[in-house]
């Protein structure tokens, strides 16, 4: 079986490869719960239609799909220019550490710039930890796929380093966590009794704003251009390093925006889980998306969703955790292969064709 | 009309194809074609680009199957499903673009091609008798990388002679060649016609065909059009025949306003950046306002390192290059475009143009300077309508701004881009290879473009392959080979004779006088 490139790639398949990714990834969960000795229906129930019968649930799918849409809306951009941050964890870590340790050192403020003052720092957290790699990218040409990783480990560990020792809580029973923060250094709740808090706005904001970027401005084109032919943006005089920095310091930021979403919200204090892989899962959130501003609303959503179940169904059907992972990886492996054959297509090798047309003349 | 194909007057035909008819998605690349080619006969197929003539060659050899139609070996029905089964028939083709791996000696690639098990000594031994037999001087022993395009071809043509073939196919062979190489490969064609080949000859080179071939089929559109003895037809009969109507003109008035230099080339030099890159040595040049300056040379003698330090693709040295008077050499291209340069590269999709965009956005790769953009954000309306301009000037066909880049055909598309570039009312426009791959009428269009261009003020410095071209167009014609530049000299003092010796690097190293006298 050979790939070869198909003439003119359906631009109605490009758009429908994320459902049909959906669908497939639904068959393949199916025959995954048959094995497990559960029943597909009862489980798809509770994987995606239980977690939203009330409001509460639609709560914590809003609350997860927040984070996860603003990161992949700065991972797109990079994607687009063909620079793939991969370490958005980190960047999303260390806009935590950022805005955490704001939160920390002004533990006993009331004033109302506390959290303005945390966002900011946050913001440029991740910017920083974006901005690294960007460095090493445009003065040493080192692959920003390993280096972000790598940084995100490394983020890890000075969280880690932070939350046992020069920022542990004093009456925290020496578990690896700060104190806990202050009402001034919280994002306020929108509904009595509901954990969705006003955090979702920053998200709300910068998909309009990215919409107006990548649509409008003539940035991001330049930006796309140096992904789609490199050799064209230098024709034309774009230049390359100002593509990296800006794929890598704004998916950074967008990332460490998130990381303040979530110690100045659900999580309220710096520890060790402060994030779900929040920065992974943005990755596929940014491609099923279609690297577009308005798609990676629904596709953060989907993926909230998948959060959410495979939650219930440890509860609910005793699955282990790693279901949620499965299920995302599916997706993304899905949309990947349903891209290749958009792109290709397979072509039967010469000797089997050779032998199709020898049967044909020996028909009569 | 559908002649029947003629019964050859004496001996078996070498080949005969029957009512040949093959169809792309888009487009029918052959219509009911049939041809005879008889042994040792020189045989022209002749054609514009897009007439059909390579996807013929590509059944003859195997590498495309036709839809209909039969295929006749010495009298014999035959079926010949892929290359392999065409050598084996006795069947040799030249390509256009080299298949050699640089980095291994002429005998290790021809082994490679040959297959089964060899000794490389006697191989190399035989190389040596064929070529020398045929006029085709070649060291057996030399790594590729360090061969002439010239001698590049030379190992694809003594690597089919060594199959011993009955027919010889060479698309195209002469368009990487200087003018004497291409004498020599006359002389080498002739002897194996001599001796029974039969040749299939590709070519649009009208004189070259007049001269070479006993027998012409000449296709537009994917039909024949007529068979016809070159030698009793002049060239503009043929052109006819090639494109339906007479073969049109350049007209070059004299520029009347003032001589001014526009972009200078100051002792350039650079080292390349791959391993097999040219090295640029020493190169000085100045264009003027109002004249068309030509650089001959064949591909790979530092065309390509030229034309990026020009355009600013791979800065160089500040005081290098000066545009209007100004020390640009340091400078991206992005800045340079900023001060007035056009560039129109040899490769079109992927560089000059994004494959995957509308030429609407394409328009914007460039132009953008048009006042397309405002506070940072695109006009659409306004790139929509420089591209519908664009395309109705330049008469390029396509389905509209919306179209992409890359479902336009090469030719299309490079009106496009000079479309574009001249838009944008450059003072110094530099272009390379501007008619590759584009058809007779549309050359011709391009060519005279680019001449009241330059009478328009603007300095124009072309760089082609095609010496025909540059001799239409041009006021004054340099040669880069080996990475130096000759002398640009007045097209009126020179001939393609001197300009070919120059080519195979005779020249003496010009000084900054020569040619700033010039």
């Amino acid at each position: 079986m050979l790939l070869e490139p198909r003439a003119t790639p359906s631009r109605g398949m490009r758009l429908a490869a994320p459902l049909l990714a959906i669908l497939l990834t639904l068959g393949v969960g199916a025959l995954l719960f048959i094995a497990l000795g559960k029943d597909p229906q009862e489980a798809f129930h509770v994987l995606f239609i239980g977690p939203l019968a009330d409001a509460n649930g639609w709560s914590e799918l809003l609350l997860k799909a927040a984070p996860l849409i603003l990161i992949a809306q700065g991972l797109a951009i990079g994607f687009r220019a063909r620079i793939f941050n991969i370490g958005a964890e980190g960047q999303l870590i260390m806009g935590a550490v950022f805005g955490g340790g704001v939160a920390i050192a002004f533990q006993d403020s009331q004033s109302a710039w506390l959290l303005p003052t945390m966002v900011l720092a946050g913001a440029i957290g991740g910017a920083l930890w974006g901005a690294i790699p960007a460095l090493l990218k445009t003065r040493f040409n080192a692959e920003e796929t390993l280096t972000t990783l790598m940084l995100a480990y490394v983020a890890n560990l000075i969280l880690s380093w932070l939350v046992s020792d020069p920022w542990r809580d004093p009456g925290g029973m020496n578990f690896p966590q700060s104190v806990m923060f202050g009402d001034a250094a919280l994002f306020s709740m929108l509904f009595e009794g509901l954990r969705l808090n006003t955090s979702v706005f920053i998200t709300i904001a910068a998909v309009l704003l990215f919409w107006i970027f990548v649509s409008k401005s003539f940035l991001a084109y330049q930006v796309t251009v140096g992904g789609l032919a490199p050799q064209a943006a230098r024709y034309a005089g774009f230049p390359a390093s100002r593509t990296v920095w800006l794929s890598l310091v704004l998916s950074g930021l967008t990332a460490g925006l998130a990381g303040v979403g979530e110690v100045a919200g659900p999580v309220g204090q710096l520890n060790l889980n402060i994030s779900p892989g929040y920065g992974y899962a943005a990755i596929i959130v940014a491609w099923i998306g279609r690297l577009h501003p308005v798609g990676i609303v629904f596709s953060g959503l989907l993926m909230a969703l998948i959060y959410l179940g495979g939650e219930a169904a440890q509860m609910a059907l005793q699955t282990p955790a790693a279901i949620t992972g499965i299920f995302q990886g599916m997706l993304l492996f899905f949309l990947l292969a349903c891209d290749v054959f958009i792109e290709f297509r397979l072509r039967k090798p010469l000797e089997k064709r050779r032998a199709a047309a020898l049967a044909r003349k020996a028909l009569p | 009309m559908n002649p029947e194909p003629p019964i050859p007057l004496h001996g078996e035909p070498r080949l005969q194809l029957l009512h040949i008819s093959k169809r792309y998605p888009s487009v029918l690349a052959n219509d009911d074609v049939s041809l005879v080619v008889r042994p040792g006969e020189i045989h022209a197929v002749l054609g514009e680009n897009g007439a059909g003539k390579s996807t013929l060659m590509k059944v003859i050899y195997g590498a495309v199957k036709a839809d209909m139609g039969e295929i006749m070996w010495n009298g014999r029905q035959v079926d010949i499903p892929d290359p392999a089964a065409a050598r084996a028939l006795g069947i040799g083709m030249v390509f256009q673009h080299f298949s050699l791996f640089e980095t291994l000696t002429v005998v290790e690639n021809i082994a490679l091609s040959l297959g089964g098990e060899f000794d490389l000594a006697s191989l190399a031994i035989k190389v040596s008798e064929v070529s020398k037999r045929y006029g085709l001087p070649l060291d057996p022993l030399r790594h590729v990388y360090s061969l002439s395009v010239g001698e590049r071809q030379r190992v694809e043509i003594v690597r089919c002679l060594l199959q011993n073939p009955q027919l010889l196919i060479l698309d195209e062979p002469t368009s990487v060649l200087t003018p004497q190489a291409v004498r020599k490969l006359f002389e080498t064609l002739r002897q194996l016609a001599s001796e029974g080949v039969s040749i299939l000859y590709i070519s649009h080179k009208l004189d070259e065909i007049r001269e070479l071939c006993e027998r012409a089929t000449v296709m537009r559109g994917g039909r024949v059009t007529g068979e016809a003895n070159p030698r009793q037809e002049s060239s503009a009969s043929l052109a006819r025949m090639m494109i339906g109507r007479e073969l049109p003109h350049c007209e070059a008035p004299v520029f009347e306003g003032e001589r001014k230099p526009l972009l200078e080339i100051r002792a350039l030099s650079r080292e390349p950046d791959d391993a097999f890159g040219t090295r640029l040595s020493d190169i000085a040049l100045t264009v003027h306002s109002g004249e068309v300056v030509g650089i001959a040379g064949i591909s790979g003698n530092g065309q390509a390192e030229l034309l990026a330090a020009l355009s600013g693709e791979t800065p160089v040295a500040r005081e290098m290059v000066q545009l209007c008077g100004e020390a640009v050499g340091h400078r991206d291209a992005g800045a340079r475009r900023d001060r007035g340069l056009s560039f129109v590269p040899e490769e079109r999709l992927g560089r000059g143009a994004v494959p995957a965009m509308s030429l609407a956005d394409n328009a914007l790769l460039t132009a953008h300077r048009q006042d397309l953009v405002r506070h940072g954000l695109r006009r659409f309306a306004a790139a929509r309508d420089f591209a519908q301009r664009c395309i109705e000037r330049f008469d390029v066909r396509c389905g509209g701004a919306a179209a992409q880049a890359r479902s336009l055909s090469g030719g299309n598309l490079q009106k496009f881009i000079v479309g574009r570039e001249i838009m944008q009312t450059p003072k110094v426009m530099i272009v390379a290879q501007p008619t590759w791959g584009v058809d007779v009428g549309a050359s011709a269009f391009l060519r005279q473009t680019l001449i009241d261009l330059s009478r328009s003020g603007v300095g124009v410095l072309v760089i082609s392959e095609e010496l025909e071209e540059l001799f239409e167009i041009c006021d004054r014609i340099a040669v880069l080979a080996g990475g130096r530049l000759s002398p640009a000299v007045p097209r009126e003092q020179t001939n393609a004779e001197a300009i070919g010796l120059a080519m195979s690097g005779l020249f003496a190293q010009p000084t900054p006088e020569s040619t700033h006298a010039a």
